[in-house]
């Protein structure tokens, strides 16, 4: 991990250096004076050579100050902090009602495998993934929202319980949909893959119905292959969220990253990439310690 | 195919075709896929939609089906009236006097004519009058085009290093591991974020700032971890078969081995990989194209057309909406049906 962490480290420093724009001209504006931009590069620490470059930045992420947004002046970690537990709001739900949605759906998609209702499931998945995520969203809320007003168009409080039951249902509910065809996809394969086990056959030769089958021994056995999902799932938690966000002026990390891409405000995107990197391999982790415990048969390295 | 001559040994492709053949739902697929590589062709050769950028239309022009129907948008704004009576003789003051007979003249050579502007069109228009079937042709042009290329430089890029970890093995394999562990790290989007920060704020926005090249960099640059993991892993199982061994033995280089032996016998992984980026990668390309930062202003995608639709729908112009959508659903569940037709003929035994 901490190798990884300084490729991390490594490849956003190099990349914003080598291929970015002069921070100083960015930040000096459009009419500013030689002496200013000379005045701005040494505040930053751009006249030195490289290797102290790289070690204020490194000091920066070790010590949780990335210094203030180049526009804004809000300190870094505070807009990362404060942003946070907006989006958190709207993934967990997403993550929650997708699993727990699929779950059923494909293990009835499972039984019933090659009838009618199989095939029409399939082909309804390939159209419904064919069609941009944008679409949904716009056409939802335009429908649900706009026109027929069962939801708020867009907006966000200061409560939370407020935000989660007002302002989260429908990019949580719109998100969950469009991730559903997929997800019922995957676990139709997982089921079917079960199915085909010999302890299916045992009890199948014991007399047991296959509704009991599927429910007892296949649900229990397909639980590991959907857990290592949804662990995959997981890192999405934190920017996954991004067009939710800018369609619902949700005040989350992926909008907060989106705007600074459009302002060019380098330490907020460089601050997040390095931060949720971060988060994403301590969420893999605590995922591999999980699975660990879900299946004893697994074991480390 | 030249295998056609010798019938007793049949080409590593033929086979696969002839199952392709057989499946009915991946000939169909092709066949969408192709008519929509002829329309791009089209489209490139300027054959269609070559005025796509022309306001043929008044604006929001409904579309011909739907017969006439009240477009208030299309008159003009009732502006201020204008003051009535003859404007006060000023030619003694007026510094320019002498000038406005010149002026007159002039104008007089040029000619400005109010275009004819169609009521309707096909699939009606957008804001400005361009005609939207116009828009979804060239769009599809560019979004397809970005998907393929972005998709290609990805598995030039995913398949050279794969081959070089998994061939070689050791000290290039822990490196290039590293180097992937980094970039599947850091969160998809975010990687694509940062990169368009870099880039269009960059010198290399100032390079690529005109056409499709900036966003097919970025999605290759993000996208090309999956091809290393595939390929990486082939050449692994790949690199101690006996085929390999014995090119070893009779003095193929290593980089003979990698390309000339191994690489034809892996081309099947690549093909099936490649084929899924693109359906990825243009998904991607609409989203950035929505958020503008994708292609440049002066062109159209399909994300720039949702983007235009979002503000059109509320004011019930759906049809921009509807031709974007079309256009790319039909494309991508043809592509992706091919994409699994495909896989069921190169590689039988994955079913």
């Amino acid at each position: 991990m901490v190798p990884t962490l300084a490729g991390v480290i490594l490849l956003i420093f190099f990349l914003f250096r080598a291929f970015g724009g002069d921070p100083a001209e960015i930040l000096a504006g459009q009419v500013a004076s030689a002496e200013q931009i000379e005045a701005i590069r040494r505040e930053l620490g751009l006249d030195r050579p490289w290797t102290a470059q790289l070690w204020i930045f490194v000091r920066g992420i070790l010590a949780f100050d990335f210094g203030r947004s180049w526009i804004t002046r809000e300190a870094v970690s505070d807009i990362f902090l404060t942003r946070l537990p907006a989006t958190l709001t709207i993934t967990i739900p997403i993550v929650l009602l997708e699993v727990f949605l699929a779950l059923p759906i494909a293990m009835l998609v499972a039984y019933f495998r090659g009838s009618l209702l199989d095939r029409l499931a399939t082909a309804l998945s390939v159209g419904a993934m064919s069609v941009s995520f944008l679409v949904y969203i716009i056409v939802g809320q335009y429908l649900l929202a706009f026109e027929w007003g069962l939801f708020p168009v867009q907006g966000w409080g200061d409560s939370a319980w407020k935000n989660l039951l007002t302002y989260a249902p429908l990019p949580v509910l719109l998100a969950a949909l469009v991730s559903l065809a997929p997800q019922i996809r995957l676990y139709r394969s997982f089921f079917l893959d079960e199915t085909k086990a010999d302890y299916v056959r045992t009890a199948r030769a014991k007399g047991l119905s296959e509704p009991a089958i599927m429910a007892k021994h296949v649900l229990r056995n397909a639980m590991i292959p959907v857990l290592t999902n949804v662990a995959l799932l997981l890192p999405g938690v934190f920017a996954g969220s991004f067009l939710l966000e800018i369609f619902f002026s949700i005040p989350g990390l992926g909008r907060e990253v989106y705007l600074a891409v459009n302002r060019s405000d380098y330490p907020v995107i460089q601050a997040f990439t390095v931060y949720l990197a971060v988060l994403t391999m301590l969420v893999n982790l605590a995922a591999d310690v999980l699975y660990r415990l879900v299946d004893p048969r697994i074991q480390f390295r | 195919m030249h295998a056609l001559a010798q019938p007793e040994s049949e080409s590593a492709w033929l086979s696969p075709w002839r199952r392709l053949r057989r499946d009915r739902i991946g000939m169909i697929s092709l066949g969408v896929v192709l008519a929509y590589f002829a329309m791009i062709l089209a489209a490139t050769l300027d054959l269609v939609s070559r005025d796509w950028s022309r306001e043929v239309g008044v604006p929001y022009a409904s579309p011909s089906f739907l017969g006439r129907q009240p477009n208030p948008e299309a008159s003009p704004a009732e502006g201020v009236p204008r003051p009535g009576g003859a404007p006060p003789d000023l030619s003694a003051v007026d510094p320019l006097a002498p000038k406005y007979a010149e002026w007159a003249r002039r104008t007089a050579e040029l000619k400005s004519g109010e275009a004819e502007r169609a009521a309707s069109l096909p699939w009606g228009g957008d804001r400005w009058g361009r005609d939207v079937l116009d828009k979804a042709i060239k769009g599809s042009q560019v979004s397809i085009a970005v998907g393929v290329a972005a998709a290609l430089c990805a598995t030039l890029i995913g398949t050279l290093l794969g081959a070089m970890a998994g061939f070689h093995g050791g000290r290039a394999d822990d490196l290039l591991e590293w180097v992937y562990n980094v970039f599947t790290s850091i969160p998809g989007i975010l990687l694509v974020f940062a990169l368009a920060a870099v880039l269009r704020s960059g010198w290399l926005g100032k390079v690529f700032a005109e056409g499709i090249w900036m966003v097919v960099i970025i999605l290759a640059v993000t996208g090309w971890t999956g091809m290393y993991r595939l390929v990486r892993a082939e050449y692994l199982k790949h690199r101690a078969r006996e085929y390999v061994r014995a090119a070893e033995a009779i003095g193929a280089s290593a980089a003979s081995r990698m390309f000339a032996h191994i690489l034809p016998n892996v081309s099947h992984v690549i093909l099936i990989q490649l084929s899924l980026l693109v359906v990825a990668f243009i998904k991607v390309e609409v989203i950035l194209s929505f958020l503008g930062l994708g292609v440049p202003v002066d062109m159209v995608s399909w994300g720039t057309m949702l983007a235009e639709a979002q503000t059109e729908l509320v004011i019930g112009k759906w049809w921009q909406l509807t031709a974007a959508t079309a256009f790319m659903a039909v494309f991508l569940t043809a592509f992706s049906m091919l994409t699994d037709s495909l896989r069921d003929a190169l590689d039988p035994r994955l079913r």
